[in-house]
Order: C-alpha cells, then structure tokens, then sequence
C-alpha cells in the first residue's frame, strides 16, 4: 500500500474521524526506522484496546505494532481470546475467523499474496493466545512450519484460557490449580519453542515483553527471517492478571519475576545458520544506512 | 486488475481471457469422453484459479489430484496438500481473504470434519468453490455414493447447487464462479454431485475450447475490503460485537445473518441466466411428476420410460439449486400434480421435507424411495413406489413374500 492510498480527498477531510486523520498525518507507515521510540511522539496502529486495566497484552500489541518493519504492507491473522477483542482497533488489515485455525488462514493468506504480488513483500504475521496455537491449533500450527511457510507466529503466552475465565492450557504450569484442572494440572508445560526449532522454525524467542527494545529487537528479526527464508516463531509471556490475581499494576513485575536466568521466561533463542547470515546482513546494511543518514544531516547543518 | 481489460489478452498458458458469457454460450464445443474427475480438471484448467488446496478422501481424491497435475503445468497459481479437511477449508478462507480465486474438493466426512469452516466462510463473504462428491458419513466406515451431508451444507449460508450429469459439472464450475463473485452475491459455492456415479464413470460432455479461459478474480470488486493492505485499513468498530450483550449487538449479528441469505436470494436472478432456471421440467402436465436433484434424476428419467412402456404417464423436475431454494418454481410445477414422488440416496429424505415444506397440499408427497449407504436405486422401486402412490397394485419387487 502506498501513503498516497490513505490520504484522504481534500473535499472529505471534516467529515474524517479525528483518529483517521491522525494516522494519515502522524503513524509512521513507511519510515524505515519505525520503532518502540516512537510510542507516545507519533501516531500508533492501535486506536484503544479493550482488555482489562493493566493487562500485559496491551503493552505487547503497542511495542509488536510499533516495531513492524513493514506495516503498510504487513496483513495480521488472530484467532478467538483476549487478542481478538484488540485487533478491530489495529490500523493493519487484520483477519477473525475461527479459534484456533490462524496458522491455516494465515498459509493461505501468504501464498495468495505470494501469487497476486510476486514482486512486493507482503508481511504475514499470526498473533494468538496459547490455547489457540497450543492445544485446539497446534497441528495447523505444526504443519505450517513443516511445509516451511513464510509466516511469524506470535504466541501470547499467559499460560491459561483467559477469555473463556482461565481454565487449564497445554502452556500452564503444571501443579496449578485452575478451572478444569481442579486438583491441579498433572503435565508439564509444553515446550513449544524447542518442538518450533525441531518443526523447521528458523527463529524462535521465548521472552517476556517487560522490555520494550527487546520485543522490537526480536519481531523485527522474525519478520525478516520469515520474508526471506521461513517460519519463526516468538512466545511471549504476557501474564493475565486477572485470572492470577494481580492488580492491574504488577503486570511488569510479574514478568520481571519470571524472566529471571533460572526461571521459565529466561530469554532463549534459537537462530538457524541460514538465519544468522541473514540478520549478520540486515544489520550491515542497516549500519551503513544509520551512517549514511547521520552523514547526510551533517552535511545539510554544516 | 479491472475484468474487462483483459478480455482478449493472453495469460501465460496462452489461454485468451473471454467473456465469460461468449465462453460458455458461444464458443464452439468439442464432444470428449471423459470421467468426472478429468472433467473437473478440464473446467478447472479454464477458470483462471489462484489457489487449489487438495486432501485425499475418496471419491474425489483423482479430482484433486489431476489437478496438481494442471499446477505442475503452469495452468493454477499455488495448490498443495493441507493436513486436514478442517485446516484445508481455513486455508482456503486466508487465501480468499488475500484476494485469490480459490478452487477446492472434498467428499463425506471431509465435509463434516471442516463444517465449522462454512458459515465462516459465508459470513466472511468469501467465494470460494467447493466440490463435494458426495458419500457416506455413517458409521461403520463408508465410501460409498449418499447425499446426507448436503443437508447439513443447506443451512450455512452458503449457494448450495447439486449437478446431476458430468456435463453439468463442467458448466457450473465455470458458471458457479460467475455468480458467486458477483458483487451483490460474493458468496461460497458448494457445488456437489452424486460420488462415483458422476466422478467415476465416463460420459460424453462438450468442452469450450481449451484456449479460452474466464478472467481473473478481480477481489476489489468485492462487498468486503480484501485483506492485502491495499486499500485502507480502518478501524472497524469500537467495542467487538462478541463483547456486548447489548441490542446494537444482537441487531447487528442478526442483520449480517439476513445481508448473507439476502446475498443467497440475490444470487437467483445471475443463476437464473446462468443455468436457464432453477430447475428443469419435463411433461409438466403429467398427473405424476418426480421432483428431485442429481443422481436420482438420472433414475427417475429411467422410471418414466419403464411406466410409459406401461401406459403411465410421469413428469420430471430437476431441482438444480438447493440454495437459493427455487420454491416459486417447485410451487408452480408441481401446480397440478397429483402425486409427487421424491426419490433420494440418503436416509432422511432432507429433499421430501424442504418440499413439503414449499407446496400446498403436502400429503401428495410421496418421501421415497430412499436408498443409503452405497444401495444402488433401480428404475423398478421408483416405478413401483410412483404405482403404489398411485393406488395401483403391484407384485413386491423383492421381499420376504406374503
Ligand atoms: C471451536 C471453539 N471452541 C472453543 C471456543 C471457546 N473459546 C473462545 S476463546 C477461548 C480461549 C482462548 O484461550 P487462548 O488462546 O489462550 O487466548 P487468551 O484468551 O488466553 O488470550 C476458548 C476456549 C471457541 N470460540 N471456538
Ligand atoms: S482476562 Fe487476562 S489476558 Fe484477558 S484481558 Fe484480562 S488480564 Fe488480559
Ligand atoms: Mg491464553
């Protein structure tokens, strides 16, 4: 999509919603340097949100849309939960369909693209809860990253069904007492991220989204990775407050708590060879055009 | 790409885009004698499809194949193999989203597995076309021919049509995609026909040239934004509708729900000129007339030549299309009838209800026979069946005896 598309006829400018005319003038579609930073000075591709006072979620949707690379040509693809009360407030064509089916909508999604635009890059990013991408998705999630899609899943891991009022998920840890796992949950929490680098996934993060830069940082490297070479995968801890009784407050904490080294969200990767060279590239060039930049306004206040 | 400025270039197959309706009503046919499987490639290799994603399930599992084969040739733009019938349905859904002409096949339980995908689809306005060759959905395993799994398609929202013979197949692939992309329509087509019967025997069908090929799917035609961010995102509402239990809520859900089945009467009027009608009729004066759909058609046409070597005479209509439901055409065929006899491969008798459920006077319905399970219907039951609605007494064609 170009900017010239979002741009709205000068004759059709009053009657615009206020918030459109904020994001024709002010959200950073197509600046290349696009970042967390710019939280809080330009327009972000969220309008509001309707989850609960303080959910961590709210906070990874900010930092995940500021750091797309790409948005003006990026199509997200979420499923049933939390996520999906946000997603109708996302300034990049998004898509709802069913619960847990978003890494099947999302291999058709990419190879139409792939067809329709064989020469553009078209970002397919999938955002959904561990219910859906764990236990009711994971052979669509699975399977995708057999056949080597060029798509990055993002789980929002908060270890519970939340939406449907915190019943067990295959990602909670196992002893924890919820709904339908009445004398506690009797297995242990999936390990997913090691199953994702054994199913072909050629970037996989395990983190938490406590640290702004750090989420830019790793969605910027699985969308290149995914455009170029194939699946990636990034688990996010984004606790659900509600349902282990926090106040809207302790969301970062919480986080913090359990990314320490010997807890379950210390940060982990996996890159794969092809994978590294790849980003050892993008960073070059990415290096090259900061200095050439700096040079340039150097040179315009000289 | 905008359909009517590519009418008469070339695709890379050098197939020349047509108009669609010069295509199929014009151009000159070539007699070919094929199974209904290679038919189904042969329409597909002229309907100018994106995306094909295919599962094997008997009986259109050849179908699905052969068209990997047209893939391999350059005639479809991507098709692979999904994990299941659940997931193939949903990718076909992200592929529609993303604005491809999307083409896929399934059969028996491969529709029940990915049911919850279709008033998905609906909803979502996406028009895809499925073939279903219908089978058994029953327990213990079956493969063979039975049309149960229709009835559940009629309620999602979805443009359900039941082809009868090959040659009707070939049309309305080609056809079915003219409607369904229509803007006031931009709904799914299931488009199903009787398994085996149709898909594995040969029979002569008419082909439209093999040069010719309908344009391409241009999705910003489309009543919903296609999601490939070329045109504007918007904000789409402030709260999700799933949220509130509140009337704007319900009012909304509920006038989505009527917008898609006013989309399904709205596709009436292009499948009229498309299809020449709704249904077919034969001796419409007849005080006897069968009404039904597919592959009990073709035997009730052998009935009526069985009874008029005995002086009885016997109409036919053919329902073409289950959804929309050609209920003022059923109405005014059946307008003299005295008895009507529903012949169906399938244990419910889903069509005797639906036509009970449209006429005046439903007790001249006659439900039956029905057969299921793979049984084969011979022309005699029909025969003795329309006898015995008619009050004439008959020898029991097979039975315990007296
Ligand atoms: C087929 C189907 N089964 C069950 C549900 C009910 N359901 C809706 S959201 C949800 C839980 C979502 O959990 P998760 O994916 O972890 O997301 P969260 O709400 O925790 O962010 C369930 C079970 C559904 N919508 N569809
Ligand atoms: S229920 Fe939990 S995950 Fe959902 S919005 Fe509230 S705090 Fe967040
Ligand atoms: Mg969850």
């Amino acid at each position: 999509m170009s900017l010239e598309r979002i741009k709205i006829a000068p004759e059709l400018h009053d009657i615009m919603p206020e918030e459109y005319q904020d994001l024709v003038q002010r959200a950073t579609y197509g600046n290349n340097s696009r970042g967390w930073k710019d939280i809080g000075t330009s327009k972000e591709l969220i309008e509001e949100h309707s989850l609960c006072a303080g959910c961590p979620e709210s906070m990874a949707f900010r930092y995940i849309l500021a750091s797309l690379p790409n948005p003006e040509d990026t199509v997200m693809v979420g499923s049933t939960g939390c996520t999906s009360l946000v997603f109708p407030h996302v300034g990049v064509h998004n898509i709802h369909s069913l619960f847990g089916n978003q890494n099947a909508i999302a291999s058709g999604l990419k190879r139409a693209l792939t067809v329709r635009f064989p020469d553009r890059a078209k970002d397919v990013v999938v955002l959904a809860g561990d219910g859906a991408t764990v236990d009711i998705g994971l052979d669509m999630t699975l399977q995708a990253w057999f056949r080597q899609e060029k798509f990055t899943t993002i789980c929002f891991d908060n270890e519970l069904y939340a939406n449907t009022g915190g019943q067990e998920s295959g990602l909670m840890q196992k002893g924890f007492v919820a709904k339908m796992a009445p004398v506690g949950k009797t297995f242990e929490k999936v390990r997913l991220p090691e199953i994702a680098r054994e199913s072909g996934c050629h970037y996989v993060v395990n983190c938490t989204v406590s640290k702004p830069n750090l989420v830019e940082k790793v969605i910027k490297n699985a969308i290149h990775v995914a455009r170029e070479i194939g699946p990636t995968y990034l688990q996010l801890y984004t606790p659900c407050i509600l349902e282990i009784g926090k106040n809207s407050m302790e969301g970062l904490q919480e986080m913090r708590d359990s990314e320490k080294p010997t807890e379950r969200f210390a940060y982990k990767e996996y890159i794969s060879e092809t994978a590294k060279e790849l980003l050892t590239e993008i960073a070059a060039k990415e290096k090259e055009r900061k200095a050439a930049a700096k040079k340039q306004l150097a040179e315009q206040t000289a | 790409m905008a359909t009517q400025t590519v009418i008469g270039s070339k695709n890379k197959k050098d197939q020349v885009y047509t108009d669609p309706w010069k295509m199929m009503n014009e151009a000159e046919r070539t007699p070919s004698f094929f199974t209904g499987s290679e038919v189904i490639k042969e329409a597909l290799r002229r309907a100018s499809c994106d995306v094909m994603i295919a599962y094997p399930i008997t009986p259109q599992s050849e179908a699905a194949a052969l068209i990997g084969e047209l893939f391999a040739e350059g005639y479809i733009g991507d098709y692979f193999r999904g994990e299941s019938e659940f997931a193939v349905m949903s990718q076909c859904a992200g592929a529609a989203f993303g604005g491809a002409r999307v083409f896929t096949t399934t059969a028996g339980p491969g529709t029940m597995r990915a049911m919850e995908n279709f008033p998905m689809w609906a909803g979502a306005r996406l028009p895809i076309q499925m073939i279903v060759t219908c089978r058994g959905i029953n327990s213990p395993l079956s493969i063979q021919p039975d049309t149960l799994e229709i009835s559940y398609l009629m309620q999602t929202g979805m443009l359900v049509w039941h082809a009868e013979t090959a040659q009707d197949f070939y049309d309305w692939i080609l056809k079915g995609y003219m409607v369904s992309e229509e803007p006031d329509v931009h709904l799914p087509l299931a488009l199903c026909c009787d398994g085996f019967f149709v898909t594995h025997t040969k029979d002569m069908v008419d082909l439209t040239p093999a040069d010719m090929c309908l344009p391409p799917y241009d999705p910003y035609r489309s009543p919903v934004p296609c999601m490939d961010m070329e045109c504007p995102p918007v904000r789409m509402m402030r709260d999700p509708f799933v949220m509130k239990s509140n009337y704007i809520s319900y009012a909304t859900h509920a006038s989505w729900q009527q917008e898609v089945w006013a989309a399904v009467e709205r596709s009436r009027k292009h499948t009229i000129a498309w299809l020449d009608g709704l249904i077919e009729i034969e001796k419409p004066d007849a005080e006897v007339l069968i009404v039904t759909s597919g592959t009990a058609v073709s035997q009730g046409r052998e009935a009526i030549t069985l009874l008029e070597e005995e002086g009885i005479d016997v109409g036919l209509v053919k329902v073409k299309t289950l959804r929309p439901w050609p209920g003022e055409e059923i109405r005014e065929a059946t307008k003299h009838a005295k008895h009507i006899i529903v012949p169906e491969f399938n244990v419910a008798g889903w069509m005797a209800r639906e036509i009970r459920a449209t006429i005046p006077n439903s007790e001249r319905v006659y439900a039956g026979p029905h057969v299921c399970g793979g049984m084969t219907m011979p022309p005699e039951i029909i025969a003795a069946d329309i006898k015995s609605a008619m009050g004439i007494k008959t020898s029991a064609l097979a039975g315990r005896g007296s």
